[in-house]
C-alpha cells in the first residue's frame, strides 16, 4: 500500500516536472524566425551579386557604394523638393566611378533586379496561397488560367504592333479576364466549389492556349511570330522602371493583404466546414485571397512573361525550411521566391552571350527539384 | 429565461425537393448532453451542421439565447457554438499545437495571428485532455484516437458555450471511447450544453441526459435516455432486435446489446 502511494507521488512529481520543462520550450520558436532572417540576408546577397554581374564589369564594393550613395542622393532630392533646403550630407559620398557605371547600376541592373524580385515573390506567394486555399500541394499559380489568358493578351498586342507598355497592360487585363471567366463557370455549380473552380481553370486554360496557337498561326512568321514565342518563354530584358512602375502598387498591396491574412490561411486549409465553424467568413475570405493571388500572378506575368515552376517549387521548399504554418511559410516564400528568380535571371543574362529565356531555366531547374521534393515529402502528403 | 439552444420546426433539404429532416424541435440547456441516435444516412450529421449554421434551414428556426443563429456574425457564432467534425487528415502536416491554436480564431482580429496568451490557452486545453506531451507532433501522423483528442482540445481553446460533436466515438477503441464519454460528461458539468450524434445506443446510458432517435426525417422518440432508449424504439430505428438488460454487481447500469440468431 505504501509503495503504491510513493509511486503515485513520484509519478505526479515527474509529470509536474515535465510540464515545467516543456513549458519553457514553448516560449519561443527556435529556428523559424532565424531561418526567415537568413533568407532575408540571402535575398540581399543575391541582389548585390546580380548588380555587379554582367557584361559591364563593376566590382562588388563599388556596387554597394553606388547604391547607397544613389539612395542618399534621392532622399536628399526629395527633401530639397519639399522643403527647399539642400542638406550637404546626402551628397557626401564622392563619385569615384564613371557616369556609365552609374547608369549601368541605377538605370539598367537595379530596375531589372527589383522587377525580378517582385515577380518571383509574387509568383511564390500566389502559389503558396492557392495551395492553401485549394488544399492541394500540387496546385500552381497558373491553375485558374491566368498565364494562358495573359499569353493571349500579349500575343494580341504584339500582333497589333504595340509597344512594351501596351503588351504588359494587355497581358494583365487578359489574365484577369481569363480568371473572371473561370469564376463565372464555377458559379454555375454550387455543390463542390473548390473542385469546380479548379476544373473551370483547366477548361479556360485549355481554351486560351488554343487561342494562343491560333494567334501564332496567323502571325507573320518573320517578325511577329518570334516576338510572341519569346514573350511566352519569359524574359525580364525589357523591364525598365517606366514599364513596371504601374504594377508595383498592385503587387505590394496584394502581397500585404495575404501577409496580413496569412495565419487564417492555416484555418482555411483545414477545409470549408471547419473554417466556418471556427468563425471565418469563407464566402468573403476565399474570394479576397484568391483575387489577391490572381493579381500577383497577373502582375508577375505581365512584367516577365510566362514563368513556370516558381509558384509550385518555392512554397514546397519554404514548407520544408520553416514548416507548414503559413505564418512563417508565406514570409519564407516571399524571400525565397525573390532570391530564386533573381539568381536564375542573373544566370540567364550572364551565362552566354545571348540571353536565355528565363522560363527555360526555371523549368530545367524546376523539374529535378520537384522530383526531389516529391521523394522527400511523400510521407506527409496523402 | 430561454434555453441555450432552441430548435423549432426545423426542416432542411439539399435540393429543395426531398427533405432530409422536417419539423424537428428540441431544446438544450447548459449542462445537458443531448444525444442523437439513428441509422446511417438519416441526416444526424446534417442536423448537427444546421445547428451551427453551416447549412441554412429551409423552414423553422434555430436560436441561441433567444437570438436566431442567422443573425449572428460568423465570429460571434463561433464564440457561442463549437463544432467537432468527424476526424479527417488535413493536407498539410501542422503540429498539434498549431491545430489547437486554430481554435482561437474567433477571438482574433481579422489581420492578427495568435498571441502568447492564445498559445497559453491552447496549451492549457492540451493539458485538459492529457495530450500535452505530443504538442509538437505532426497532426497528420497521429492515430484516430489522438486526432479526436486534439480536436477536443481545439474546441476547448475555442471556449464556446455550446458544443456539437459528430460521432465523437466512432473511430476509437473501447478505452478511448470511454475516455471521450467521461470528457463529455465533465464538460457538461462545467456548464456547457452538448449535442452529439452516436452509433452506440449503449453510450447514452453513460453520458446523456436527453436522447432523440432519428428515423425517416423525424424524431421517433425524444426524452431522457431511461425513457426513450427502449427495446421497441431501437428495433424500430435500426431494424434489428436489441435487448436492454440491467447488469447488477460491479456495473450497476443498463446496457443495450443486439440479439443475433442464426
Amino acid at each position: 500500500m505504501k509503495r503504491v502511494e510513493i509511486a503515485g507521488q513520484e509519478n505526479s512529481h515527474n509529470s509536474s516536472d515535465f510540464t515545467l520543462s516543456s513549458n519553457a520550450k514553448y516560449r519561443f520558436y527556435p529556428g523559424k524566425v532565424s531561418i526567415n532572417f537568413i533568407l532575408f540576408l540571402l535575398l540581399i546577397g543575391v541582389l548585390i551579386t546580380s548588380l555587379f554581374m554582367g557584361r559591364y564589369p563593376v566590382d562588388p564594393v563599388t556596387v554597394v557604394v553606388i547604391v547607397v550613395s544613389g539612395i542618399l542622393e534621392r532622399i536628399g532630392d526629395a527633401i530639397a523638393n519639399i522643403t527647399g533646403v539642400k542638406i550637404a550630407f546626402f551628397w557626401s559620398i564622392p563619385h569615384t566611378w564613371s557616369i556609365i557605371v552609374n547608369t549601368v547600376v541605377w538605370d539598367v541592373r537595379l530596375p531589372r533586379a527589383v522587377a525580378v524580385v517582385l515577380a518571383g515573390s509574387g509568383l511564390a506567394v500566389s502559389g503558396a496561397t492557392y495551395q492553401g486555399v485549394f488544399r492541394n500541394p500540387l496546385v500552381s499559380e497558373s491553375i485558374l488560367g491566368v498565364s494562358a489568358g495573359a499569353g493571349v493578351g500579349a500575343a494580341l498586342a504584339i500582333l497589333m504592333d504595340q509597344g512594351t507598355g501596351v503588351i504588359q497592360l494587355s497581358a494583365f487585363v487578359f489574365g484577369l479576364l481569363a480568371v473572371s471567366m473561370t469564376f463565372a463557370i464555377s458559379r454555375v455549380y454550387r455543390s463542390n466549389p473548390t473542385l469546380v473552380l479548379v476544373l473551370a481553370g483547366i477548361i479556360i486554360g485549355g481554351l486560351f492556349s488554343a487561342v494562343i496557337s491560333l494567334l501564332k498561326f496567323v502571325a507573320d512568321p518573320y517578325s511577329k511570330l518570334p516576338d510572341i514565342v519569346f514573350w511566352l518563354m519569359g524574359s525580364f530584358a525589357k523591364a525598365s522602371t517606366a514599364n513596371f512602375i504601374l504594377v508595383v502598387p498592385v503587387i505590394l498591396i496584394a502581397m500585404l493583404v495575404i501577409v496580413l491574412l496569412r495565419w487564417h490561411l492555416n484555418v482555411i486549409s483545414m477545409g470549408e466546414e471547419e473554417a466556418r465553424s471556427l468563425g471565418i467568413d469563407t464566402k468573403l475570405f476565399r474570394p479576397v485571397v484568391i483575387v489577391c493571388s490572381t493579381l500577383l500572378t497577373a502582375a508577375a506575368v505581365c512584367i516577365g512573361g510566362v514563368i513556370g515552376w516558381v509558384g509550385l517549387i518555392i512554397p514546397h521548399i519554404s514548407r520544408m525550411l520553416v514548416g507548414p504554418d503559413h505564418k512563417d511559410m508565406i514570409i519564407a516564400s516571399i524571400l525565397l521566391g525573390g532570391s530564386y528568380l533573381l539568381a536564375v535571371d542573373t544566370l540567364c543574362r550572364t551565362l552566354t552571350s545571348v540571353e536565355i529565356p528565363i522560363s527555360i531555366v526555371t523549368s530545367i531547374l524546376g523539374a529535378p527539384m520537384f522530383l526531389y521534393l516529391l521523394y522527400r515529402a511523400k510521407k506527409t502528403w496523402s | 429565461m430561454c434555453a441555450r439552444l432552441e430548435v423549432k420546426n426545423a426542416t432542411f433539404s439539399y435540393d429543395g425537393k426531398r427533405n432530409i429532416f422536417e419539423d424537428i424541435s428540441f431544446s438544450v440547456d447548459s449542462g445537458d448532453v443531448f444525444c442523437i441516435l439513428g441509422p446511417n444516412g438519416t441526416g444526424k450529421s446534417t442536423l448537427l451542421r444546421c445547428l451551427c449554421n453551416l447549412y441554412p434551414l429551409n423552414a423553422g428556426n434555430i436560436s441561441i439565447d433567444g437570438l436566431d443563429i442567422s443573425s449572428y456574425a460568423p465570429k460571434k457564432l463561433a464564440k457561442k457554438i463549437g463544432f467537432i467534425p468527424q476526424i479527417h487528415t488535413p493536407t498539410f502536416p501542422y503540429s498539434v499545437l498549431q491545430v489547437v491554436m486554430m481554435g482561437r480564431t474567433p477571438h482574433l482580429n481579422t489581420f492578427a495571428s495568435p498571441s502568447h496568451k492564445d498559445r497559453e490557452i491552447a496549451l492549457e486545453a492540451l493539458r485538459t485532455v492529457n495530450i500535452e506531451h505530443i504538442w509538437d507532433k505532426p497532426y497528420t501522423e497521429l492515430s484516430g484516437g489522438q486526432m479526436q483528442l486534439v480536436l477536443m482540445a481545439r474546441v476547448l481553446a475555442q471556449e464556446p458555450e455550446i458544443l456539437l460533436l459528430d460521432e465523437p466515438t466512432s473511430h476509437l477503441d473501447v478505452g478511448n471511447q470511454i475516455y471521450t464519454i467521461k470528457m463529455i460528461k465533465k464538460l457538461s458539468q462545467k456548464g456547457l450544453a452538448l449535442v452529439m450524434t452516436s452509433h452506440f445506443p449503449d453510450h447514452t446510458f453513460l453520458s446523456s441526459s436527453k436522447v432523440g432517435i432519428m428515423k425517416d426525417r423525424k424524431f421517433l422518440a425524444m426524452g431522457p435516455a431511461e425513457v426513450v432508449v427502449t427495446e421497441e424504439n431501437l428495433q424500430d430505428a435500426y431494424g434489428v432486435p436489441i435487448k436492454i438488460v440491467y447488469i447488477d454487481g460491479e456495473i450497476k447500469r443498463k446496457i443495450a446489446v443486439p440479439v443475433v440468431k442464426d
